[in-house]
C-alpha cells in the first residue's frame, strides 16, 4: 500500500538516492538529504534538538515534498509533542486530520510490565507497519527507541529485535530517523550506531564561556560525499537552520561596478567612484572617530539609490542610531519606513559566534540586501577568540561575496597608536580599508582619514580631515606646511592668516595703483601747462608775424597810394608803369 | 474473593510462543482464578489498529484490564510466580 503511492522525491547523486529533509542548510551539507529508504541515526545529549530535528523532517516532508510521515514517540506524549512544536508554527493536529502525518505514542512503563519468558516485539512492528500503511508513509521517525531499554529488561531480545526493526524499515522502503541519547563512550548509550550503518548525525550542545552553541556533524554517510566539519545550527521560531559550509574555493563572481560610499569626497579619493559592488570594506578607528557615521552614511546612500541595506548593530539600538544620524543630516527613518533599511540589533553576548553567524545568514537570506553593515565587529571578540572571530568573518565574507553583497565592517582599534593590524585580524581579508585616526595637535583632537588599501582601484594616498556637520559628512584637504599637517582650528587659523595676507597685499597693490594715477595726473597737468606756455609763445610769435604782415600790407598800401597819387601826374597809364617798375 | 478478571492476550498469528503463552495462561487461570476470569484473544495480524490502544509492543502480551490497576505481562508466561504477581494474585516481592 505504501509503495503504491508517490515515489519519494529523492535526488540521485551517483549511486545513492537521497531524500530532501527540508531543513535549511542540512540538505546542502549532505548534498541532497538523507539516504532514501534507509534509516539514519541522530544522536545527541538531552536538549540537543533531536526531537525537533526529526519532527521538522516529518513536517517538511508532509508539507513540502508530499511524503507522509509517521512519528513514533517513545518519550513525549502526542499532545505534549503537538504543544511543543506549535511554537514553530507546525499544526500537527491539522496534518494528522489530513492524513499527512501520524503520531503514535508508545508508552512503556516498567511498573506495569512483568516479563515472563520468551517474547518478541512483533506488536511494535505491527503498530508501525499499520501506521505506515494507513497513510502511505514515506518517512518514519522513532524518537527515542532507546526508551525500550528502560522499560524492558531482556537486552538480548531487544537487541535482536532492534536489528530486525531496521531491516523491517528498510523493507518498507521508508526513510527513517532514529534518535538516540549520546552515550559516555559510544555515540549512543545503547550502541544503536552498530545497527544503523548508513548515516549517523551527531548533534551537540556545547557551552564555551557561558555561551552555548549547537553544532551538528555528520559522522558517517555511507556511499556519499558529505561535509565533515562541525556545523553550527540554530533553533528559533522557524525551526532548525544549519549553517552551510565555508566555500572551499575562491572562484566567486566579481563585479567592476562601483557603489557610492555616501561621502562624495571619499568617493573622489577612491578614484571618483566608490567601492566595488560585492567587496568588503573595513572602517577602523579609535573610539568616537565616526565609524558608525560612515557606516550609516553608506547605508543611507544605498537606500537613496533604492537598494536594500541590512544594518547589524551590536552596540547601539536601532532607534539610537536613527536619532544620532539625524543630528548629522541623515534621515534613516524614512528608509526604514519604506522597507529599504532594516536593523538587526543584538547583543554579542546573546549567543555564541557561530550562532551569530547563523542568525546573520538567516537575516540576510530573508531580507536579501544589497549592502550589509556590521557595526562593530569588535564586540564579537568578547565572545570568541581572535582566531574564531576571524574564521567567522571569513565565512561571512565568503557568503556575502557569493551573493554579491557589499559589506562594511567597523572595528574599534583600542590603541591610539595606529596599528597595521586590526584587533580582529581581518584587515588582510577585506578589499578596502579606511582608517580614521585622531590627530591630536594644538590642544585639540581632530579626525584624520585615509585609505589604507583599496584593492584594484586607484586611490588617494592623502590624509584628509574628516568632519561631521549637520549636513552630513565631509572630507577636507588638510594643510601641509613646513610645520607638518594642520587640522581643525590650526587649519582654520592658517587659512585666516593667508586670507589676511592676501588682503594686505591687495591693499598694497591698490595704493601703488593710485600713486601711479596721481603721478600721471601731475604729469598730465605739467604737460598742460607746458602746452599752454608753448601756445602763448606761439601766439607771441604769431603776433609778430601778423604785425609784420600787417605792416607790410599797410606799407604796400601806402606805397600804392603814393604811386596812385603820383599817377595823377603821369596819366592814366600809371598801371603799366607800375608794372614796369615792378619788373 | 469474588473478583472478576478480564484478561486479554495479544498475539500475532499462531506462533509457537503464543501457543505456549495461551496454554500457560489457561493453566494458571484454571488453577488460581477458576470461574472468575474471561480471556479475550486478539490477533494483531488481523486487527493491527488495536495495538495502539493497549500500548502493545511485545508479543505475546497479557493485559489485565480488570481489576485495576492495568497490568501487562509479556512473554510466554512460563514463569508462573511472575504471572501471579503480575495479575496481583501474589503480592509483589520487594527486595
Amino acid at each position: 500500500m505504501a509503495k503504491s503511492k508517490k515515489q519519494p522525491e529523492s535526488l540521485s547523486f551517483g549511486a545513492i538516492s537521497k531524500t530532501l529533509t527540508g531543513i535549511s542548510g542540512l540538505d546542502e551539507i549532505t548534498l541532497g538529504g538523507l539516504p532514501a529508504g534507509r534509516p539514519t541515526l541522530i544522536c545527541g545529549e538531552a536538549g540537543s534538538g533531536k526531537t525537533l530535528f526529526s519532527i521538522e523532517f516529518i513536517v517538511k516532508g508532509a508539507l513540502d515534498y508530499g511524503e507522509p510521515g509517521v512519528f513514533m514517540a517513545f518519550e513525549e506524549k502526542a499532545d505534549e509533542l503537538k504543544t511543543n512544536v506549535a511554537s514553530l508554527g507546525f499544526d500537527l493536529d491539522q496534518l494528522e486530520r489530513d492524513k499527512k502525518i501520524r503520531i503514535d505514542y508508545v508508552h512503556i512503563d516498567k511498573s506495569e510490565i512483568e516479563e515472563t519468558g520468551e517474547y518478541d516485539l512483533e506488536g511494535l512492528f505491527i503498530r508501525l507497519g499499520y501506521a505506515i500503511d494507513s497513510i502511505g508513509a514515506k518517512r518514519v521517525v522513532l524518537d527515542t527507541i532507546e526508551n525500550l531499554f528502560s522499560g524492558l529488561t531482556n537486552e538480548g531480545i531487544l537487541r535482536a529485535e532492534i536489528r530486525r526493526l531496521f531491516h523491517f524499515l528498510k523493507s518498507k522502503g521508508v526513510t527513517a530517523i532514529i534518535t538516540g541519547e549520546r552515550g559516555e563512550k559510544s555515540l549512543t548509550r545503547q550502541g544503536l550506531e552498530e545497527y544503523v550503518s548508513d548515516c549517523v548525525i551527531v548533534l551537540d550542545h556545547r557551552i564555551i564561556n557561558q555561551i552555548s552553541t549547537r553544532r551538528l556533524r555528520i559522522v558517517k554517510y555511507r556511499g556519499s560525499v558529505h561535509g565533515t566539519n562541525e556545523y553550527p545550527f540554530l533553533i528559533d521560531d522557524e525551526g532548525i537552520s544549519v549553517l552551510p559550509v565555508t566555500s572551499l574555493e575562491l572562484n566567486k563572481e566579481v563585479s567592476s561596478e562601483s557603489v557610492s560610499s555616501g561621502v562624495s569626497a571619499l568617493d573622489k579619493m577612491l578614484g571618483n567612484s566608490g567601492f566595488y559592488r560585492g567587496s568588503s570594506i573595513l572602517v577602523s578607528g579609535t573610539a568616537g572617530t565616526g565609524k558608525t557615521s560612515i557606516a550609516a552614511s553608506f547605508a543611507n546612500a544605498t537606500c537613496l539609490r533604492g537598494e536594500k541595506c541590512l544594518f547589524f548593530a551590536f552596540e547601539e539600538s536601532p532607534k539610537q542610531i536613527i536619532r544620532n544620524m539625524g543630528s548629522i543630516g541623515m534621515n534613516l527613518q524614512q528608509h526604514v519606513d519604506k522597507g529599504n533599511l532594516a536593523f538587526y540589533a543584538s547583543r554579542p553576548t546573546l549567543y555564541g559566534l557561530e550562532m551569530h553567524l547563523v542568525a546573520i545568514h538567516k537575516a540576510i537570506r530573508k531580507f536579501k540586501p544589497d549592502v550589509v553593515v556590521l557595526d562593530p565587529i569588535t564586540n564579537l571578540i568578547t565572545i570568541g577568540s581572535v582566531s574564531e572571530v576571524k574564521t567567522m568573518l571569513v565565512r561571512l565574507i565568503d557568503f556575502l561575496q557569493v551573493q554579491q553583497i557589499t559589506v562594511m565592517f567597523t572595528a574599534l582599534t583600542l590603541n591610539t597608536i595606529i596599528s597595521e593590524q586590526t584587533d580582529e585580524g581581518v584587515s588582510s581579508l577585506v578589499d578596502a580599508w579606511i582608517l580614521i585616526r585622531d590627530i591630536e595637535n594644538n590642544g585639540e583632537r581632530n579626525r584624520g582619514m585615509y585609505i589604507m588599501k583599496s584593492r584594484g582601484m586607484k586611490h588617494s594616498n592623502q590624509i584628509r580631515e574628516f568632519v561631521m556637520t549637520d549636513k552630513g559628512l565631509d572630507l577636507i584637504d588638510v594643510f601641509l606646511t613646513e610645520d607638518g599637517v594642520l587640522t581643525g582650528s590650526a587649519r582654520e587659523a592658517r587659512l585666516l592668516l593667508e586670507q589676511t595676507g592676501e588682503i594686505i597685499h591687495e591693499q598694497a597693490v591698490s595704493r601703488k595703483d593710485r600713486e601711479l594715477v596721481r603721478k600721471r595726473k601731475v604729469l598730465e597737468s605739467k604737460i598742460d601747462s607746458l602746452r599752454s606756455e608753448y601756445e602763448s609763445a606761439e601766439e607771441e610769435l604769431n603776433k609778430v608775424y601778423v604785425e609784420e604782415a600787417l605792416k607790410k600790407q599797410l606799407m604796400g598800401e601806402t606805397i600804392s597810394k603814393i604811386t596812385d597819387l603820383r599817377r595823377v601826374d603821369i596819366g592814366s597809364k600809371g598801371k603799366q608803369k607800375t608794372k614796369n617798375t615792378k619788373k | 474473593m469474588g473478583k472478576l478478571y478480564e484478561l486479554r492476550l495479544y498475539v500475532a498469528g499462531k506462533t509457537a510462543k503464543s501457543v505456549v503463552a495461551l496454554d500457560n495462561l489457561k493453566k494458571i487461570c484454571e488453577e488460581h482464578l477458576k470461574g472468575q476470569y474471561s480471556i479475550e484473544i486478539i490477533d494483531l495480524l488481523q486487527t493491527p489498529q488495536l495495538a495502539e490502544g493497549d500500548q502493545i509492543l511485545a508479543i505475546p502480551t497479557l493485559v489485565k484490564k480488570v481489576p485495576e490497576p492495568v497490568r501487562k505481562i509479556i512473554g510466554d508466561l512460563s514463569n508462573v510466580e511472575k504471572v501471579l504477581v503480575g495479575l496481583d494474585i501474589r503480592p509483589r516481592v520487594t527486595c
